[in-house]
Formats: C-alpha cells, sequence, structure tokens
C-alpha cells in the first residue's frame, strides 16, 4: 500500500544552517501522527516543505505515490494538502462566514468568477454554514474576527482548512495561545475530524499530543530522533533526556 | 443547536446572499450628475473633469482599496489611455469617440499587464518605488517621441467628430462631453460594482486582508492580481482617453506623479475600498479645491493639506468611514426594535 503522504531524504538548508536533515517519513491514510521537537527542531520549516512554501534543498516529496517536490503550494492545496498556521492568518476585516467562503470558493472554483454575485453562489454558502454549524460556529457567523475570543478565531483557523476538504490535514500548534478554559473547544474540534483524513499535528503541547496521536515522530535539530506509538516514546529515555535537557535550560 | 430552522436562514448567510442588492440610496448620486447638468448648465466643464476623476478614482479603488496593492503610479495608465486618443487624433488615424476609448482602454491594459507581470512579485516600498518608475519612464517616453507626442508641448487642439455622428464636442458648450462623460463613468461603475461583489472581487479583498493565506486556501495570488491590475488599468486608460476627448488636446500632465497624488488623495479623503469613496472624495476634492482657492488663492493647498492630515490620523475610512461610524453610533442610540 503507498502511504497518503511520503518524504524521501528530504533536506533543507539556509546557507551553512541544515534546518531539516534526510527526513524520511510517511503519513498513512486516516493516521492521528504527530510531530514533537524542542524549539528550533524543523518542525516549521518541515510543513513549509510539506506544503510547497519552501523548495527542498534535496530529496522528494510523494502524494499518494506521485512526486509532487515541484508542485507549487496552490496546486498542492488542490491535491488535498492542507494546514492550518501556529499564529492565525485570517481574513480580519471580513465575517466568519466570509472568511470559510473563501476557500470553499477557491475549492469548489468559484472563485475566478467575475461576472456573478458571490452571494449567488448558494451552493458555496451553504456549504459555508453547513461546516461552521458542524464546528459549533454557526451562531457567530456574522461576527467580524476581532469580536471573537481566542479560542473561537483558532477555530475558525480550522474551519478555512477544513473547507478545503483536505486529505492531508496539517496542523501547526492548533491550541497554541488558547487559555486552558476554551482550549476544549479545539481538542473536541480535532476529534471529530473526519476519520479517513491523514492528520499531522506539531505541537509542544504534550497532553494535547499523547490523547491525539496514534504514531509520534520526535524531530531533533532537522533530523528523525525516533518515532514510534505514543507508548514507546513516552518511554524513551533518549527522548526524555531531550525535552528534559530542554527543560533544565529554559 | 442554532435557533435557525436551517443555515440558509442564518443571518449571515442571508446578508452575504443579499449583499450585492442594489441600496435605495444608490441611485442617488447618478439622479444628482443629471440635476448637476440641469442647474448648472455654466459649470459643466468643471462636472466633466469630476466625472473623469471619479472613473479614475474608481480604477485607483479597485488595485488599492480592494485588492491592496499600493501605487503611486496609476497615472501611467490614465496617460496612455489620453496620449492613445490624442495621438489616434492628432495623427488622423482615427478620431470616432466610443472607438478611440475602446482602443485608449486596450493599450493602457497592456501596458498594466506588462508592467504588473514584474511589479506585482514585489510588494510595499519596492512596489511603490516601482509603479512610480513605471510613470516617470512613460512619462520620459512622451516627453521624447516629440513627433508623435508633440514633446513638452503635448497635442494641441485634435478634433474629435461629433458622438454617434450627432452630438458636437463644442468647447464653449461642454453638454455633449458632460453626458458623455457620465455614460461611460456609469457603464464602467457598473462593471466594477459587479466585479467587487463576485467571487473574484471576494478574493481581491482576502489578498488584501491576508496574502499568505490565500496562498494556503490554494489561490493563484499572482495571478489575480495581474488581472485585476490590468482591468483597473483599462479602466484608468478610459479615464484617460475621456479625459483627452473632453478637453481636446494632451500633455505631460496626464503622465505625471501631480495626477497620480492627487487620485490617491482623492481616494483616502473619501474613503477606499468603499465603491462610492471615489464619488464622495473626487467631489470633496474638487468642491474644496475650488471654494479654497477662491477664497485665499496663494495658499489654497495648505487647507486640503491640513484636512488630508486630519483623514489620516483620525479617519481611516475617509469622509464615507466618518458617515458610516456616526450612523452605527446613532443606530446604537436608537431603542432596538
Amino acid at each position: 500500500m503507498t502511504a497518503l503522504l511520503e518524504t524521501r531524504s528530504l533536506s533543507k538548508s539556509f546557507g551553512a544552517l541544515l534546518a531539516t536533515r534526510d527526513v524520511s517519513f510517511t503519513l498513512e491514510e486516516g493516521a492521528r501522527h504527530a510531530l514533537i521537537g524542542p524549539n528550533g527542531a524543523g518542525k516549521t520549516t518541515f510543513i513549509n516543505l510539506l506544503t510547497g512554501v519552501l523548495a527542498p534543498s534535496a530529496g522528494e516529496v510523494l502524494l499518494k505515490g506521485h512526486d509532487i517536490t515541484q508542485v507549487e503550494q496552490a496546486e498542492r492545496v488542490k491535491l488535498g494538502i492542507a494546514r492550518t498556521f501556529q499564529i492565525n492568518r485570517l481574513f480580519r476585516g471580513l465575517t466568519v462566514l466570509e472568511n470559510v467562503y473563501m476557500a470553499i470558493a477557491e475549492r469548489v472554483g468559484a472563485a475566478p468568477d467575475m461576472f456573478r454575485p458571490a452571494g449567488k453562489r448558494q451552493d458555496v454558502i451553504d456549504e459555508s454554514m453547513e461546516l461552521l454549524t458542524r464546528l459549533k460556529l454557526a451562531d457567530i457567523a456574522h461576527k467580524a474576527i476581532p469580536e471573537l475570543p481566542y479560542g473561537r478565531q483558532r477555530l475558525v483557523e480550522l474551519a478555512i482548512t477544513l473547507g478545503l476538504k483536505p486529505q492531508v490535514l496539517l496542523l501547526d500548534e492548533p491550541a497554541a495561545g488558547v487559555p486552558s478554559a476554551e482550549s476544549h473547544i479545539i481538542l473536541d474540534a480535532i476529534d471529530a475530524l473526519p476519520k479517513n483524513i491523514g492528520v499531522l499535528i506539531i505541537d509542544h503541547d504534550m497532553d494535547l499530543v499523547f490523547r491525539f496521536a496514534k504514531k509520534i515522530t520526535v524531530l531533533v535539530r532537522g533530523a528523525v530522533f525516533a518515532e514510534g506509538t505514543p507508548k514507546e516514546i513516552g518511554a524513551n529515555p533518549d527522548v526524555r533526556a531531550v525535552y528534559l535537557g530542554q527543560a533544565a535550560h529554559g | 443547536m442554532s435557533v435557525f430552522p436551517t443555515a440558509t436562514d442564518h443571518p449571515a448567510a442571508r446578508a452575504l446572499a443579499g449583499r450585492h442588492r442594489l441600496r435605495l440610496w444608490e441611485p442617488l448620486p447618478w439622479l444628482l450628475a443629471l440635476a448637476f447638468y440641469v442647474a448648472f448648465p455654466t459649470y459643466l466643464g468643471f462636472g466633466t473633469d469630476l466625472l473623469v476623476t471619479i472613473l479614475f478614482a474608481i480604477s485607483l479603488d479597485l488595485v488599492l482599496g480592494y485588492a491592496g496593492i499600493v501605487t503611486l503610479g496609476h497615472a501611467a495608465f490614465f496617460g496612455a489611455g489620453a496620449y492613445t486618443v490624442g495621438m489616434l487624433a492628432f495623427h488622423g488615424i482615427w478620431a470616432e469617440p466610443i472607438t478611440s476609448l475602446i482602443a485608449a482602454a486596450a493599450v493602457a491594459a497592456l501596458v498594466g499587464l506588462l508592467s504588473g507581470l514584474v511589479l506585482l512579485r514585489t510588494t510595499g516600498l519596492t512596489l511603490l518605488m516601482l509603479t512610480l518608475c513605471t510613470m516617470a519612464l512613460l512619462e520620459e517616453a512622451a516627453n521624447l517621441a516629440h513627433d508623435w507626442t508633440g514633446g513638452f508641448d503635448g497635442l494641441p487642439s485634435i478634433a474629435i467628430p461629433p458622438l454617434f455622428g450627432l452630438f458636437e464636442f463644442n468647447p464653449l458648450y461642454p453638454n455633449t462631453q458632460y453626458l458623455y462623460a457620465l455614460g461611460v463613468l456609469f457603464i464602467c461603475f457598473v462593471f466594477v460594482r459587479v466585479l467587487v461583489y463576485s467571487p473574484f472581487g471576494q478574493s481581491l479583498t482576502g489578498i488584501r486582508e491576508n496574502t499568505l493565506r490565500m496562498h494556503a486556501v490554494g489561490a493563484p495570488v499572482r495571478m489575480r492580481l495581474i488581472v485585476c491590475y490590468t482591468i483597473s488599468a483599462a479602466i484608468a486608460g478610459i479615464a484617460g482617453g475621456l479625459w483627452a476627448q473632453a478637453n481636446a488636446y494632451v500633455n505631460l500632465s496626464t503622465l505625471g506623479l501631480d495626477r497620480a497624488a492627487t487620485v490617491l488623495i482623492i481616494l483616502v479623503l473619501g474613503g477606499y475600498g468603499r465603491l462610492y469613496g471615489a464619488f464622495v472624495g473626487a467631489v470633496a476634492y474638487m468642491v474644496l479645491s475650488h471654494l479654497l482657492a477662491k477664497i485665499y488663492p496663494t495658499a489654497w493647498q495648505l487647507g486640503l493639506g491640513l484636512l488630508l492630515v486630519i483623514i489620516a490620523l483620525f479617519a481611516r475610512g475617509g469622509i464615507l468611514g466618518v458617515g458610516e461610524t456616526l450612523l452605527r453610533w446613532f443606530g446604537r442610540r436608537r431603542p432596538s426594535p
């Protein structure tokens, strides 16, 4: 069986800095996979390589066995790779509904249409509302982003990405900055993600990672340091040393 | 669960579905423009200039207000259109008004497309400087190509044949010019209005609000910007062509920084990204400069400058933005039904 998303010996250097070293990684269909590692381990660079924001210095990226290393970011989205951002990247001047509309309009190919009002694409509006209802955001669909508490904004961040109906979903610290009283809404939303899509979550929050992941990859200084089930990773003395060492310094 | 029986009935969904509908007050500017024609027959030259300026400001609003492309060189397209009309007519190649305007739009669009392909790779200050450079290059080209453009002196007294073969362009009684400009403005405005409420227009707003996110939802951002820039250039070219036809001459002022800066000021004054900001801004600017010049002929620009400082500091949404804030404020004070 071919993996949903795969990297082979992927490397990226910025001048003398090797941000990603020879990473061979697979994400299976329906996976709940976590990528962890100390600060500066190259997690975000890795995400940028997967989504096509950065071009690798060496190695390849494959989606369902097809080489997509040279495929541009926008095209990769169309192929089913979507991400959320560590720091919210929302359309702040627009309503929640319009934020989601933007993504769905792109996915269904409505966006290049110049001569029909956006409001006449009832299919896009309906799908947006359905998605918002699923994420329990329907009641605030008419609000502008700055009016929402941060936890809700994080949820909109997720909603935009889900509007793209990804097969590969990359979540970059989905609960970052959300007060603990609100974090359950993010966790619930992640639990309720469609079972068939492959999800890779990047996070520092060990509670979230261990609750969510079936498999964990540990990245240290750009390279894969360890990989295994949460149980194996939790028991791995080297991983503990990396994190405890981090804690001792931090 | 939601209190609304179906998602389609949700106020947000209904607001989005009805956003493009004509509002009650929207015929007002056009009625005022017609009333102006009747009420001020001696001011029609001024009126024509105003209509042309509004059209130019609308074209700028599309790139600056909607797509968020910061430009200081939009007069490049205005000038390209004006010189297209001027040179075609002056050299006896083609002068029929409407087809000349189409030619002006095509040439300006081409300039927009070619320059856009290069400069829309950049953002911010680099973009601003490149738009300025494009305009300066065109201005200098028009200055140097004396045989074609008349150089520094421009092309005086170009003859424009009657509109539809019937209506004369009389420089002393510019009735034809005024109604012609109004008609062209109306057609272009309807086009831009359709555009900004379309999914394409929505995606331009998305690029303005968050370019990175637009990339991440799979939008071909650069292509969208180039298309928008080209369309805007075409409209600016039409405005320039109209200016040439209405004034029956072309000179380097159509291409200069002065014009580019003025239209920017007008848009900031009226409120950018608002479609009607161009109308309000142009009227406010031209009426104010007219009155201030009368009251205080030596330093009238001081008053405009002060107003602009106040707008830039305290009212980023321009005059329309202030109006919206006031309406909301009164709306909140009124007991809700």
